[in-house]
């Protein structure tokens, strides 16, 4: 693992502040060559995200302040990101912030409240507070949280 | 070897279609509602960036020079996407017309030979299945709900239909496909296939209906009035 990598992977991301974009699978490759040129690859959750502009941003900056001369960023679609590359300590992280985080893809369980821990919740809309997330509610507690879409 | 023609009708879809989706932020009969069309012309908006840069690497133009500096003549969208929408039923049934269609069509693509398509296509098939149960929920709920929601369903959908057969020009081997999506949806929601003759649409050869210009008039003209200009 690159030093680049290292900087990389601790970039916040701008809508989830807890996790990182390492965490997220957003981050795809990074490599560096002796010059102190980095290239970065990362690749959007969703095709509409607006945060990639933003982690491009941060990404440019921080290896910049860490002394790399030239700093590449390339958005990548293929293969299409999945929440399945998302790292389990980035679920427990989404899940203490209060976003329930998803399951795998090919499963569908009932998603837990993280608020009160309670299984019987329901879907309230498909579509959330930004294109990652779709909203729900706890019947148990009564409150509506945010959940991780499973892609 | 794939087209610029081709891709940008594709990207001209998803461009048109996100604004007139747009059109519904803070219009929307309900809170959820207003977040899901806009997160639902979003993914298309990100999914005509994505097609808009690759036919921009045919014609040496970025996407933004694409998207803000044609002109009606020169975009390649049917004209399903581009008709005004200010009734809820008729967003949703031509959501579920172009949902159905894009389904069929990126799934296809997504194992083109085209890696850059393919790619694109890959990402955007995930994110369309999504459109496609929301406007199928939404048709379902309207058509088998009161005699007066299934009757502007049913009206709605009458008026979107004539539209669909554009879709298919040069590709019609997704016709079977996509049809029967859409009438398993438009048979569990009481409703009945409409029985009208389609419009001959003229759009991916740069004829348009004359919402299109106004369409682009308020899309452009930030961008034509102060060019270059950053937030």
């Amino acid at each position: 693992m690159t030093t680049a990598w290292k900087i990389a992977a601790d970039i916040p991301d701008p809508e989830l502040p807890v996790v990182t974009i390492a965490d997220l699978g957003i981050l795809r490759e990074v490599t560096e060559d002796d010059q102190g040129r980095v290239h970065v690859q990362i690749t959007p959750t969703y095709s509409g995200c607006p945060a990639m502009e933003t982690i491009s941003e941060d990404l440019v900056e921080a290896l910049t302040q860490a002394g790399y001369q030239r700093v590449d960023v390339e958005f990548v679609l293929s293969p299409a990101w999945t929440t399945d590359w998302m790292t389990a300590e980035a679920k427990a992280k989404l899940a203490a912030y209060g976003v329930a985080p998803p399951g795998p893809v090919s499963l569908a369980l009932s998603v837990k409240c993280p608020q009160c821990g309670s299984l019987d919740t329901r879907e309230s809309s498909r579509f959330g507070s930004t294109a990652c997330k779709s909203l729900w509610v706890c019947r148990e507690c009564r409150e509506p949280f945010d959940h991780f879409k499973a892609i | 070897m794939t087209s610029v023609d081709y891709v940008l009708g594709l990207a001209d879809d998803a461009l048109v279609s996100a604004q007139r989706m747009g059109w519904w932020i803070s219009r929307a009969p309900q809170l959820e509602e207003d977040l899901a069309l806009a997160n639902i012309g979003l993914d298309q908006l990100g999914q005509a960036r994505s097609l808009l840069s690759y036919a921009g690497t045919f014609l040496d133009r970025t996407e933004d020079d694409l998207a803000y500096l044609r002109d009606d003549r020169e975009f390649r969208n049917v004209w399903l996407v581009e008709r005004p929408q200010t009734d809820f039923g008729v967003t949703m049934a031509r959501l579920l017309l172009f949902s159905a269609w894009q389904s069929e069509l990126y799934a296809a693509l997504a194992v083109s030979s085209d890696p850059t398509l393919a790619g694109i296509a890959g990402k955007a098939v995930k994110e369309v299945s999504y459109h496609l149960d929301h406007a199928s929920q939404w048709v379902i709920r309207l058509g088998d709900g009161t005699d007066e929601s299934h009757a502007r369903m049913q009206a709605a959908l009458d008026a979107e239909w004539p539209y669909l057969d554009e879709l298919f020009e040069g590709a019609p081997e997704l016709r079977a496909d996509v049809l029967a999506r859409i009438e398993q949806v438009v048979a569990e929601a009481t409703l009945a296939v409409p029985e009208v003759a389609p419009v001959v649409g003229g759009g991916r050869r740069g004829l348009h209906t004359e919402h299109l210009g106004y369409l682009l008039a308020e899309m452009q003209h930030l961008h034509r009035s102060h060019p270059g200009a950053t937030w």
